[in-house]
């Protein structure tokens, strides 16, 4: 009787097998064959992953992606942080602060790529009319750090909000009890922080951190539609390398490419989360 | 080790937080209060939830600041003073420690903060420990003891300061594990006995506060109603609520009026005539009759003066039993011992001992 609760995983398993399943096992097939559009593909065994991991384009790349990263996390989260920190905890401003915050969160991907590609044009933008003011010529089509550094502001503007209402719900299943036994203790601000608050958000920021992590180590419309990977490939982060790969139809390098890809993502997202859910937790004994 | 005091203070989280402008419309918690908790006394605020037991503590801590009055610590106006100022020590229903550190820094946190040093921490971190039996965890962290050692490490962090005055414990052993409930009830004695702190207890269980504290004040709706022993409070309460409160079960009430020495109960009269006398009571009218349930007599066959009910409900606690009865309207309980063989449905007859009634006359006792 019990087995068949699992007839009713067989939609979603369908669903699965069709959208990922399915890719997956094509994407790994395509890595050992050497594939080019309309030919026979070909047998090469681990030629393509050899091809990748030589690649310099490709070691730029994954390099460029490490960096944009963690200055992502390292931005994001402290100032998340800091900002559901400052808000206030009751009272009638805190429906309005949500609802604020929320909006860079309900906003499509496509539409913020439209809304800062505007935002930062040559022309008319506000941003590099901004700059010129204090005598900066800002050019994202030009300065390859200008487009860098815009790609990173606009996943800042777009995604600290959400670790700002992740840790703003974890503040408020602190119990008082907490504060008021550091109050008594005698505990500065910055230990009433560093053993009190923090501890206890570690649950929301571990949520917090892979969701960062994961979503900026793929990060792929911004860039496409902001700078379009350039200037050069200044912003030509991985997902943007291995769908360019493939629209050139290197469909074995871009399978390699991308299964190496999606390895580090597993890893790392595996070393994030025992590590956090390590640190500084006890072992339990009852 | 101090006296602390209370000189009329009061407190309204409406007014105090603006919510209300007008003191007149505001919720008031603590109304007008004058207390002294005499130095080196163990101490307990009894009183329903909601009566203001926390509110005080928070005020004598610094926690909260009071809307209006004094607090005072050995004569001195500390009412200013922040809750590291004050050298008291609070102890929380929730057991407060940091996951993050062991036993051992734990302890040592509110001495670190104060920048003791470093040997000095050292010996009274162990002293602490041996004191409170936590010598084995002392490294292991925090975050895996249970809920009965956090508590005592929420303790420690209490009184591991040397400056420490009085110690202020809020329902301490309401979240706790009734199987480590005893012990750490021990271990709360213990340590009022050798560190002779100033124990101020806030709790709703009658249990608790009796069996802790030498000196129980009964509070409710932010007055205190009486102070004393937990003999005093049993044997004489001031009001029918410490009569009902104190006690387990508590008093019976039943409503009579008093004229000529008669006490008519509406269903049967008790001529108490020559006891009033004795006692000077001259009073008329509507009155409370209180007797405790230990104290009602129980017979089988009626005599002169007993009073026949029916038994709706027995509970048997082995060496004695709590008996529901009922009749003319009213519902009384009785303790009776278990030799007594009864059952549901049993008439039996209850008497009054005279010198057991105890009479209230709008809420204020007669005799």
């Amino acid at each position: 009787m019990k087995n068949r609760a699992w007839l009713f995983l067989l939609p979603a398993l369908a669903f699965m097998s069709i959208s990922a399943v399915i890719p997956l096992v094509t994407v790994v097939n395509y890595s050992q064959n050497y594939i080019f559009a309309g030919s026979m593909p070909f047998f090469v065994g681990v030629e393509n992953f050899v091809e990748v991991l030589q690649d310099s384009q490709f070691i730029d790349a994954v390099i460029k992606q490490f960096v944009f990263t963690f200055l992502v996390l390292i931005i994001e989260i402290p100032l998340g942080i800091i900002i559901a920190l400052a808000m206030p905890q009751k009272g009638k401003w805190v429906p309005l602060n949500l609802v604020l915050l929320g909006i860079p969160l309900l906003i499509p991907y496509n539409v913020v790529g439209i809304i800062w590609r505007l935002f930062t044009q040559a022309d008319i933008g506000v941003v590099p009319n901004a700059f010129k003011l204090f005598g900066y010529m800002y050019n994202v089509t030009l300065n390859s750090n200008d487009a860098f550094f815009t790609i990173l502001t606009v996943d800042v503007w777009h995604w600290t909000p959400l670790i700002i209402l992740l840790s703003y719900a974890g503040l408020q299943a602190i119990p008082s009890a907490y504060y008021k036994a550091a109050a008594i203790d005698g505990a500065s601000k910055w230990n009433t922080f560093k053993y009190v608050t923090l501890p206890k958000l570690r649950t929301v920021l571990t949520i917090g951190i892979l969701l960062r992590f994961m979503d900026s180590f793929k990060i792929y419309s911004e860039p496409l539609l902001l700078t379009g990977g350039g200037p050069g490939t200044a912003t030509t982060f991985l997902s943007l390398f291995v769908s360019r790969k493939a629209e050139s139809y290197e469909l074995g390098y871009a399978s390699a490419a991308s299964l190496i890809y999606f390895f580090i993502v597993l890893v790392l997202s595996y070393i994030f989360f025992q590590f956090i859910s390590r640190v500084g937790r006890g072992v339990h004994h009852a | 080790m101090a006296t602390l005091e209370f000189r009329n203070i009061s407190h309204s989280y409406e007014y105090s937080f603006g919510k209300v402008k007008e003191k007149e419309k505001a919720e008031w918690v603590i109304n007008d209060l004058n207390v002294v908790w005499e130095d080196g006394t163990a101490n307990a605020l009894l009183g329903p939830s909601g009566g203001g037991k926390t509110t005080m503590l928070n005020i004598i801590s610094g926690l909260l600041k009071p809307t209006e009055g004094q607090v005072l610590i050995d004569g001195k106006d500390v009412t200013e003073f922040s809750p590291q100022e004050r050298k008291i020590a609070q102890v929380f229903q929730f057991p407060v420690a940091y996951d993050t550190m062991n036993v051992y820094n734990n302890l040592a946190f509110p001495l670190r903060n104060r920048g003791y040093a470093k040997n000095k921490i050292d010996s009274k971190v162990h002293k602490i420990s041996e004191l409170l039996n936590l010598d084995e965890y002392l490294y292991e962290p925090a975050g895996s003891l249970n809920e009965g050692e956090k508590q005592k490490v929420s303790l420690g962090r209490g009184i591991i300061r040397d400056d420490i005055v009085a110690m202020l414990l809020d329902e301490p052993l309401t979240l706790i594990d009734p199987k480590l409930k005893n012990g750490l009830r021990r271990t709360l004695m213990k340590i009022q006995r050798e560190l002779k702190l100033t124990m101020i207890y806030v709790t709703h269980d009658q249990h608790e506060a009796l069996t802790f504290a030498d000196y129980v004040s009964i509070l409710n709706a932010g007055t205190i109603i009486q102070s004393g022993s937990a003999t005093e409070l049993y044997d004489n309460p001031k009001q029918p609520f410490v009569g009902f409160f104190v006690g387990s079960p508590g008093m019976n009430f039943i409503d009579c009026s008093l004229s000529g020495g008669n006490l008519d109960c509406k269903g049967f009269t008790l001529d108490i005539g020559s006891f009033l006398e004795e006692n000077g009571v001259k009073e008329e009218g509507e009155v409370k009759l209180g007797i405790r349930p230990e104290s009602l007599m129980i017979s089988k066959e009626q005599t002169e003066t007993s009073v026949p009910f029916n038994i709706q409900v027995i509970e048997n606690f082995g060496h004695y039993q709590i008996i529901t009865v009922e009749g003319m309207k009213k519902r009384l309980k009785a303790k009776i011992s278990s030799d007594i063989g009864v059952s549901i449905g049993e008439r039996i007859f209850l008497s009054f001992p005279k010198d057991k009634i105890i009479l209230f006359k709008q809420d204020k006792r007669i005799l």
